[in-house]
């Protein structure tokens, strides 16, 4: 802030402070004089039939007048608040922030610590991080993929084992991270709507749902021409481009005939956000292996 | 009722019709923009509502349209009607401005219709209470314009020798709607439905609650005490309790209102000292506030024996005491401790519909009671009993409506803060709105009982309006030509 900007604020607002306490002792002056008789004092003026008295401040609305506006002033002696003026206190809203930060690190740096120094696999093992890990999960990462982390539409289910980016530990705390970005392009105005057909038969045909022999024989070709470079020649993904295994029967988005015709014809876009910037590393950490030990249940439910 | 009526000498022919007019569109959009209001409250309670016509009636364009028509329709409405009427009477002098009267009721009533349509076809300049997009702006801007010609105009052919103390509140309201209005919407505009705002960044946000709070302190407060300053000592029969209070509260008010709105903006990207300034003078604000509710109520003593049977006084003063409760509340949210709990939540909306329901619309209720036997040359509304039933679905219904939204705002307020012992946050955001359930279906129950009681006006209104000429006797019809 410029001092011209720094003393114009400093101006107005001593200037409107003053004004209104010329204008409460001003009047207060005049009004205590005719106090004896307050029932019979009028001002005189009549407006339609309606009179003013000449009543006083009431005492008590006077004196509380008065508290707020010394209670204003002090506070902006303590406080920023006139222009530049840093206050007594030096308080600023940024300091504030640092200071309940640190003292939230005091206070639980050790425990995350703790768990920072455990692999990613223990902490899935452990019941107190897994105990923190649903708190982190339910507020940071629910809202897209459920409070049970099931997925939803266009959101991956992250309690079965069938992974995009893949499934270790590793793989895992670096998709929190940094994030994904899923790109499937649109061929529609690349291969024509008749390959685009053929194509979504074959795609079909990978996992072993109903579909046209014929279409699906001729969709293959363009298959290994045009999806197999991402996909897979047997279509069954890849972890490096987050393209999905096609041949299992788990769809991200919709796995019905026009639902996978939609994808190939206008493509998908999908953006996991990272989290590097809004997480500090121990939270990630402990949240992998929240998330690594919810595909470890689905693994032991699948042995039984 | 109105007792009072007893006026010095020969009086002009006042302008009544546009007068009659807005009193009218007054109980009209306050149907209107009530039904929408409970609609949108069942919406968050049911969200299947949202799914009637969609995306035209989904809670984020409704909303807009709900706030839109109580405050600019239903409020609007009300100011026009009795700042029309009080200025006249007052001032002893007809409506100043010609064709200017009648272009001020069509010009607002068009603004409200053109808002009505494009809210929920989804254009919206996105700023809060001032949703509509240019080409409306403009016009918002030639009907407040000559509204203010005619209201000065009046004032300036006026055959009293002082100005009323209600003409200073509506006189202030109108300069300063004016100022903020167009300085808020100054935008860029894209195409005839578009447009973008002419600041960026912290500073579109701070111009933003200039206007916001502005809205609420001279649209909703500065505007309505001037309903206050005539209406009440008019319907108690009694003088304005303090002249001097009267001085001494309107300049504080308006000068302090100004500065309050960056209490909006506490813990964001606006600088601290802003910030500060923007708290200290919201709590100085408190004693101003209460010096309009203090006029109010004591200028009842000796007339309190009236309530008894006087349910229109019973919404003024009803009114003023959700006023005084209100503006206790506000300077009290304004201090940063307070707010870094009350911040987005329900609390929010409970302190402004204490402010909307008990103040803004049961001061206006009760003026328009008062007003239609008046247009009418009549000596009450057609049903007192009505009257009297409408007074209790509506305090009832703001009661547990502000009471639902307390409950609501502490409890989110102490969720979302809520830590456990090692460091997480013990709630997610959704297991609060879980818990706000029983608050949002409370709510939907005081705001229904409150629309309930605007039906019911409704229904007296058209009664009084349609029911044959009675024969007053020769007192009450020297008064009524009067009047």
């Amino acid at each position: 802030m410029s001092t011209f900007w720094s003393l114009w604020i400093i101006l107005i607002t001593s200037l409107n402070l003053y004004l209104l306490a010329w204008l409460l002792l001003a009047n207060r002056k005049v009004a205590v004089s005719d106090d004896d008789d307050p029932e019979n004092r009028t001002t005189g003026h009549i407006y339609d039939g309606i009179e003013e008295y000449d009543n006083p401040l009431p005492k008590w609305w006077f004196q509380l007048f008065v508290a707020t506006m010394i209670f204003g002033i002090i506070y902006l002696i303590i406080y920023p608040g006139m222009g530049k003026w840093p206050g007594l206190t030096g308080w600023t809203s940024v300091n504030q922030l640092e200071r309940e930060q640190q003292k939230a690190d005091e206070q639980y740096g050790e425990i995350y610590a703790n768990f920072a120094a455990m692999s990613i696999e223990d902490v899935a093992m452990d019941p107190a991080a897994q105990k923190m890990g649903v708190r982190l999960f339910a507020n940071n990462c629910a809202v897209c993929h459920g409070a049970d982390g099931g997925g939803n539409y266009g959101f991956p289910n992250l309690t079965d084992n069938d992974w995009l980016y893949g499934g270790s530990a590793e793989q895992i705390k670096q998709t929190i991270a940094h994030g994904r970005a899923g790109q499937m392009p649109a061929w529609g105005a690349i291969i024509g709507e008749e390959n685009v057909v053929a194509v979504g038969e074959h795609v079909l045909s990978l996992s072993g749902a109903e579909h046209d022999v014929a279409k699906a024989v001729e969709g293959a070709e363009v298959f290994a021409t045009s999806c197999a470079s991402c996909h897979g020649a047997d279509g069954k993904g890849n972890y490096l481009f987050g393209a999905p295994n096609l041949a299992d029967d788990t769809w991200l988005y919709e796995g019905s005939p026009e639902g996978i015709r939609h994808s190939i014809r206008a493509g998908r876009s999908n953006v996991m956000p990272a989290q590097v910037d809004k997480l500090r590393e121990e939270k990630i950490h402990l949240l992998a292996g929240y998330v690594y030990g919810l595909s470890m249940d689905a693994e032991a439910e699948a042995a039984e | 009722m109105s007792s009072n009526l007893a006026a010095a000498g020969e009086q002009p022919a006042y302008d009544y019709d546009v007068v009659r007019k807005f009193a009218v569109m007054t109980v009209v959009w306050g149907v209107v923009g009530m039904s929408v209001g409970v609609l949108i409250a069942s919406q968050l309670m049911w969200p299947q509502l949202n799914d009637i016509f969609q995306p035209y009636t989904h809670f984020g364009r409704l909303r807009p349209l709900h706030t839109n028509a109580v405050i600019f329709a239903f409020g609007g409405c009300a100011l026009f009607a009795t700042s029309y009427y009080v200025v006249q009477r007052t001032c002893q002098a007809p409506l100043w401005g010609g064709w200017l009267v009648p272009f001020t009721f069509w010009g607002w009533q068009l603004v409200i219709v053109l808002a009505a349509i494009t809210l929920p076809m989804g254009y919206t300049s996105a700023k809060e209470y001032a949703e509509l997009e240019w080409p409306i702006d403009i016009l918002i801007t030639l009907v407040w314009v000559s509204y203010a010609l005619v209201f000065f105009g009046t004032i300036v052919k006026r055959k009293t020798s002082h100005i009323y103390v209600a003409n200073w509140f509506f006189g202030g309201f109108i300069l300063t709607v004016a100022v903020l209005h167009v300085v808020n919407s100054a935008a860029v505009p894209v195409t005839l439905t578009k447009s973008y705002s002419a600041y960026a960044g912290a500073m579109d946000a701070m111009i933003q609650w200039w206007y916001g709070h502005n809205a609420v302190g001279f649209f909703l407060t500065a505007g309505f005490l001037g309903i206050m300053y005539y209406f009440v000592p008019k319907q108690a029969g009694r003088p304005v309790y303090s002249y001097q209070l009267s001085i001494v509260h309107f300049w504080a008010l308006i000068s302090l209102y100004i500065w309050a709105g960056s209490h909006h903006l506490h813990y964001s990207a606006l600088p601290d000292w802003a910030q500060s300034l923007g708290m200290v003078m919201s709590l100085i604000l408190l004693a101003p506030s209460w010096g309009g509710m203090i006029n109010g109520i004591m200028t009842l003593s000796g007339a309190w024996h009236k309530l008894r049977t006087d349910p229109t006084l019973r919404f003024l003063v009803v009114s003023l005491s959700f006023y005084g409760m209100s503006t206790f509340e506000g300077p009290m949210m304004a201090i940063k401790t307070v707010n870094a709990l009350s911040h987005n939540t329900d609390w929010t909306i409970g302190h402004v519909h204490s402010g909307a329901l008990g103040w803004v619309a049961m001061i206006s209720i009760g003026a328009l009671y008062h007003l239609f036997p008046v247009l009418t040359n009549r000596k009450a509304m057609w049903s007192v009993p009505l009257i009297n039933a409408h007074f209790w679905l509506a305090t009832v219904g703001t009661v547990l409506y502000i009471a639902a939204m307390w409950v609501n705002g502490i409890m989110q307020g102490l969720m979302w803060r809520a830590f456990n012992a090692d460091g997480s946050l013990t709630y997610s955001f959704v297991e609060s709105v879980e818990a706000s359930y029983p608050g949002y279906f409370i709510r939907v129950v005081g705001g229904a009982m409150f629309l309930l009681g605007m039906l019911l006006m409704a229904y007296n209104t058209y009664r009084t309006l349609t029911a044959p000429a009675e024969e007053a006797d020769a007192a009450d019809n020297a008064q009524l030509q009067a009047a």
